[in-house]
């Protein structure tokens, strides 16, 4: 009967899982099998690598957001999280909020680098799905039970890039849309409130 | 053995019934539109502060001291021992499934550490090869085709379902070691060690857990968010039922139909006209 806490190993693995695929290759357009799983290696190898830097925390989290606004499709990923409200945003509201976005998701997973120390991913399947891949592979955390974890990919920014990520069933963008939702509400629906509320 | 086979089939039976009569039923309408379904939100958010509340001032602090005054080896140890009191409900709520195959492989890791593992303290079945299988009589009652029901946060417990929180008031009788002469002493242990093993959680996980009760804008609606998918996913797996469809891709998102295709130029003017692309996905 006691189950692990489910915000325990769901949110670690969302922050595993992000911090990992900041630094996924852009060369998925031909995305195999093998490609797959030596992408994941390979990013696996790159969180090992910041994790293992002696680098300040704030130094890491700013490398973070950068791999991460290189490699995940922010623009998608912050009008899903905005929701309907993506209509009523001018073009200029949307950039800054997706610039905000970026720094606020890094800032979020990234700080919690320690707990993957000594962390492996190994994927187990791939396959396509409507917007690109979907690359499943095995987290397994130190003093955690393996837990599986999802990784979508696309193109259709032009470049090979995740987009939305799954650690045993929670849906990272349907969870910071209610998140993004949320703080819309405390800001009177206003975007640029919103915007600005995520860079504190 | 008949003393606690007849008790433990009157009993849950009769909880069953009356609680899972009064589970509420989402409209068709409702279940379509994917939206998490929480009509007691009014009361569930006083429960969810009051949870707030118990964490900040109890529960987070004890979980603090204890992984910090014990080490990792004895907590790890006591978090085998609450695993293995739970087995016997296990195998009790794997045969209300039918599964018998888990039913099976549940009694041998039972035994198995009981005996030689110190009376669970340890967890040689799993060098054995034996598989920590875990269920719930929340999935029995998922499995008979009983409806999630509305959400609900339980004092303490916290996130939950009509349907779950039956199953976790059912599972207190489940146990049948507890229909034992001594059968209070295991319950006893069974609870004690379980209360400890969520301490360790609560304290290893702290930082993870702190971002969601103390840094989220609505931290009522994250644990609910999170809660549920990921019991979907546990009870139904990847072929299940999930709140929203799992790869319903933001690329097929309904709110950008109406729109552009944001990598012709994420950025480009699309309010011109947004009947030109409307049909891009």
């Amino acid at each position: 009967m006691p189950r692990r806490t489910f915000l325990s190993t769901a949110m670690a693995g969302v922050g595993f899982v992000a911090a990992g695929l900041s630094s996924w290759p852009s060369q998925l357009l031909a995305l195999t099998k093998a490609g797959a799983e030596g992408l994941v290696d390979q990013l696996v190898a790159d969180i090992n690598q910041v994790i293992a830097t002696n680098k300040s925390e704030a130094s890491k989290i700013r490398d973070f957001e950068q791999i991460f606004s290189r490699y995940a499709d922010t623009a998608i990923m912050a009008r899903y999280v905005l929701g309907a409200d993506v209509r009523t945003a001018s073009p200029a509201q949307l950039r800054a909020f997706t610039d905000a976005f970026e720094k606020y998701i890094a800032n979020k997973y990234g700080r919690r680098f320690r707990e993957f120390i000594g962390g492996t991913v190994t994927v187990t399947d791939s396959r396509q799905i409507k917007a690109g891949y979907e690359v499943k592979a095995i987290a397994k955390l130190k003093g955690e039970a393996p837990f599986g974890v999802s990784f979508l990919v696309s193109d259709k920014s032009g470049r090979g890039k995740f987009y939305n990520l799954f650690i045993e069933g929670v849906n990272m963008l349907l969870t910071e849309r209610t998140e993004i939702g949320a703080i819309m509400d405390q800001n009177g629906g206003s975007i640029d409130k919103t915007t600005a509320a995520l860079k504190r | 053995m008949h003393l606690w086979l007849s008790r433990l089939a009157a009993l849950p039976a009769a909880t069953v019934i009356t609680l899972t009569a009064a589970c509420t039923v989402p409209s068709e309408e409702h279940r379509a539109s994917g939206e998490v379904f929480d009509p007691y939100e009014n009361v569930n958010r006083k429960v969810h502060a009051f949870n707030i509340g118990v964490d900040k001032v109890i529960y987070r602090p004890a979980a603090k001291g204890y992984v910090f005054i014990l080490p990792d080896e004895i907590r790890t140890s006591i978090g085998y021992f609450a695993d293995n009191m739970s087995k016997p409900t296990d195998v009790v709520d794997f045969l209300a499934q039918g599964r018998i195959k888990e039913a099976v492989i549940t009694v041998g890791r039972f035994l198995m550490n009981t005996t030689i593992g110190f009376g669970g303290l340890a967890d040689p079945a799993t060098e054995f090869g034996i598989p920590d299988l875990d269920t719930d009589f929340g999935e029995v009652l998922y499995t008979w085709g009983f409806d999630e029901g509305a959400y609900i946060e339980l004092p303490f417990f916290g996130p939950s379902t009509e349907r779950d929180s039956v199953g976790l008031a059912v599972d207190v009788f489940t146990n049948p070691l507890g229909y034992l002469e001594y059968g209070s002493n295991f319950q006893n242990l069974r609870y004690g060690s379980y209360i400890l093993d969520r301490l360790n959680d609560r304290g290893t996980y702290s930082e993870t857990i702190d971002t969601v009760l103390y840094e989220s804008a609505d931290s009522y609606a994250q644990a609910r968010i999170i809660f549920l998918q990921n019991r979907r996913f546990e009870l139904a797996g990847e072929g299940g039922d999930p709140y929203v469809d799992a790869y319903a891709d933001p690329y097929a998102d309904p709110y950008e139909d109406a729109y552009a295709d944001p990598y012709a130029d994420p950025y480009a003017d699309i309010f011109d006209d947004p009947e030109a692309t409307a049909d891009r996905f």
